[in-house]
C-alpha cells in the first residue's frame, strides 16, 4: 500500500477505431452456440437522430442461471458455471446492430432482503461518448420479480422503466439502445 | 482487505468510489460527435450491488506470446520510433490490480489506423496492424512493446489533428472499473485545439493521461521507454448501505 491516494484515470473515447482493438471473434459468444438454453439478445444501437451507430461497443456482464458469479467478492463465494463465460462483447455493424448469445441469468440478491430480478449489466461505447455509459437489461416474463427490483422500482416513470425491458423474439430478446432521443433508453450513473 | 458482511446485511458489498470529478460529460459541443450520442436524461443512481462489484477476470485468457510486442508481429520491422511503454495498473486506494487484461491499439509511425475507415493520404505500414494486448503481473505490472503513433488530421474542426496516442482498454476486477481511455505524450503542440483532451474538465486529470519518458528503463541502442501508471476506481472504505431503500 501507498501512502499516497493515487487518482482515478480519466475515461477517453473509444473513437472511431474501435473495431481493431476491441473485435474479438468470439465476442458475443457468452455460451457456444449449440449449448442448451442458448438465447440471443440482439438490439440496435441509436443516436438522437435515430439513426443507427455503426461504431459502438457492446459489452454485457450477468449472474449465470443460478444467480452466482465465478467472483471471489461475491460473499457467497466464487462459482462457476460450465460453458458460461458470464461477459459478452459485441461491436456493432454498419447498421448499428449487436447480439449476444447467452443463458438467461439467474435472480440475485439485494441490498437487506430484497431481490434483484434477473438483469444483465451491458456498457455502451462509442465515438463521440467521452465516457461508456451503462444499463440493464431486463426479461419481459418476469413481471413480479421485475415489480419488486430495487433497481427498476427507484424508476418511478413508466415509460423510462420500460427502456429497461427486453422483448421477445423468435430466438431469444431485443434489445434496442437509443442514446438520446424519444423513448431514450435509461442509464445508469455507476 | 474486505469488508465482512454483517447480520441481515449478509450480501452487503463495499461499492466502488464515485470519481465523477475525473471523467469527461457526455455532452461535449467542442468534439461535435457527442452532439446526438450523450442522453439527456439525468443519470440513474445505480447502487453497488452484486453484478456491478464483480466482473470478468481475464487474466487467464488466450493471450499470444508476442501479443504485447507491435513490432513482431509481421514478417518485417514497422517504420517509425521503437518505444517501450510500461507501468502500474493500481486502484485508487493504491491497491495495485494483478493479472487484468489490458488491450491497446493505435496508428502507425506516419499517423494512419490499418482500418477500412481511415483513409487519408499517409501510406499503410505493411510491418504494423497496432494492436496489442498482454496481462498484469502479480504487483500489476505491464509492458507493451511498439512505435510511436503520429499526429493525424480529422474532421471536427477547421484544421484538427489528434495528438499521438494510443488507445487503452482496462477491466480490473469489477463491472465499476472498466476504463477506456487514451494515452498521449509529454510535451504534444496539438493538445491546445483537441477536444478529447480539452474535454477533461480538471487540468491535473487530463495530465494523468500523460505518459513520462523514462530514460533508466530506455534501452541502449534499440528503444526510448516511457512510463504510464493507470489508476482504476477503489473501494469506498464503508460497506455500501442500502440507499435503494429510500422512497
Amino acid at each position: 500500500m501507498n501512502d499516497t491516494t493515487p487518482e482515478t484515470t480519466p475515461s477517453q473515447t473509444v473513437g472511431p477505431y474501435l473495431h481493431i482493438g476491441l473485435h474479438w471473434p468470439n465476442g458475443p459468444f457468452v455460451v457456444a452456440e449449440d449449448h442448451p438454453g442458448g438465447i440471443w439478445i440482439r438490439g440496435t444501437l441509436t443516436d438522437g437522430a435515430g439513426q443507427p451507430v455503426p461504431d459502438g461497443l457492446i459489452e454485457t456482464w450477468q449472474a449465470d442461471p443460478n444467480g452466482r458469479f465465478d467472483h471471489s467478492d461475491d460473499p457467497r463465494g466464487a462459482a462457476s458455471y460450465p460453458g458460461f463465460r458470464a461477459f459478452g462483447r459485441c461491436d456493432t455493424d454498419e447498421r448499428g446492430e449487436f447480439g449476444i448469445l447467452t443463458l438467461r441469468p439467474g435472480a440475485v440478491p439485494g441490498p437487506g432482503d430484497t431481490v434483484q430480478a434477473p438483469h444483465i449489466d451491458v456498457s455502451v461505447f462509442a465515438r463521440g461518448m467521452l465516457h461508456r455509459t451503462v444499463t440493464r437489461v431486463y426479461f419481459p416474463e418476469n413481471t413480479e420479480a421485475n415489480a419488486a427490483d430495487p433497481v427498476l422500482s427507484g424508476i418511478t416513470d413508466p415509460r423510462a422503466r420500460s427502456t429497461l425491458i427486453a422483448e421477445p423474439a423468435t430466438d431469444g430478446y431485443r434489445f434496442d439502445i437509443r442514446l438520446q432521443g424519444e423513448n431514450e433508453t435509461v442509464f445508469f450513473d455507476i | 482487505m474486505t469488508t465482512t458482511p454483517q447480520g441481515n446485511e449478509k450480501h452487503a458489498v463495499p461499492g466502488y468510489v464515485r470519481d465523477h470529478g475525473t471523467h469527461p460529460p457526455l455532452d461535449y459541443p467542442g468534439y461535435g460527435s457527442t452532439a446526438l450520442r450523450h442522453p439527456k436524461r439525468p443519470l440513474q443512481l445505480l447502487p453497488h450491488l452484486l453484478t456491478e462489484v464483480t466482473g470478468p477476470l481475464l487474466g487467464e485468457g488466450p493471450i499470444g506470446e508476442l501479443d504485447h510486442d507491435l513490432t513482431r508481429q509481421h514478417a518485417g520491422e514497422p517504420q517509425g520510433q521503437r518505444i517501450i511503454v510500461h507501468g502500474r495498473v493500481r486502484e485508487s486506494d493504491g491497491r495495485p490490480v494483478p493479472h487484468t487484461l489490458i488491450e491497446v491499439w493505435q496508428a502507425n509511425a506516419g499517423g494512419r489506423y490499418r482500418h477500412t475507415g481511415d483513409n487519408w493520404p499517409c501510406p499503410l505500414d505493411p510491418n504494423f496492424t497496432g494492436v496489442g494486448r498482454t496481462i498484469t503481473d502479480a504487483e500489476g505490472r505491464y509492458r507493451f512493446v511498439t512505435v510511436r503513433p503520429g499526429a493525424y488530421p480529422w474532421k471536427n474542426h477547421d484544421n484538427a489533428w489528434r495528438p499521438a496516442h494510443i488507445h487503452f482498454s482496462l477491466f480490473g476486477r469489477a463491472f465499476t472499473q472498466r476504463l477506456v481511455t487514451q494515452m498521449y505524450f509529454p510535451g504534444d503542440p496539438l493538445f491546445f485545439q483537441d477536444p478529447m483532451w480539452n474535454s477533461i474538465p480538471d487540468e491535473k486529470a487530463r495530465e494523468r493521461l500523460l505518459c513520462r519518458f523514462d530514460y533508466e528503463n530506455t534501452q541502449p541502442e534499440w528503444a526510448l521507454a516511457y512510463e504510464w501508471d493507470i489508476v482504476l476506481r477503489g473501494r469506498e472504505s464503508t460497506p455500501f448501505e442500502s440507499e435503494v431503500d429510500d422512497d
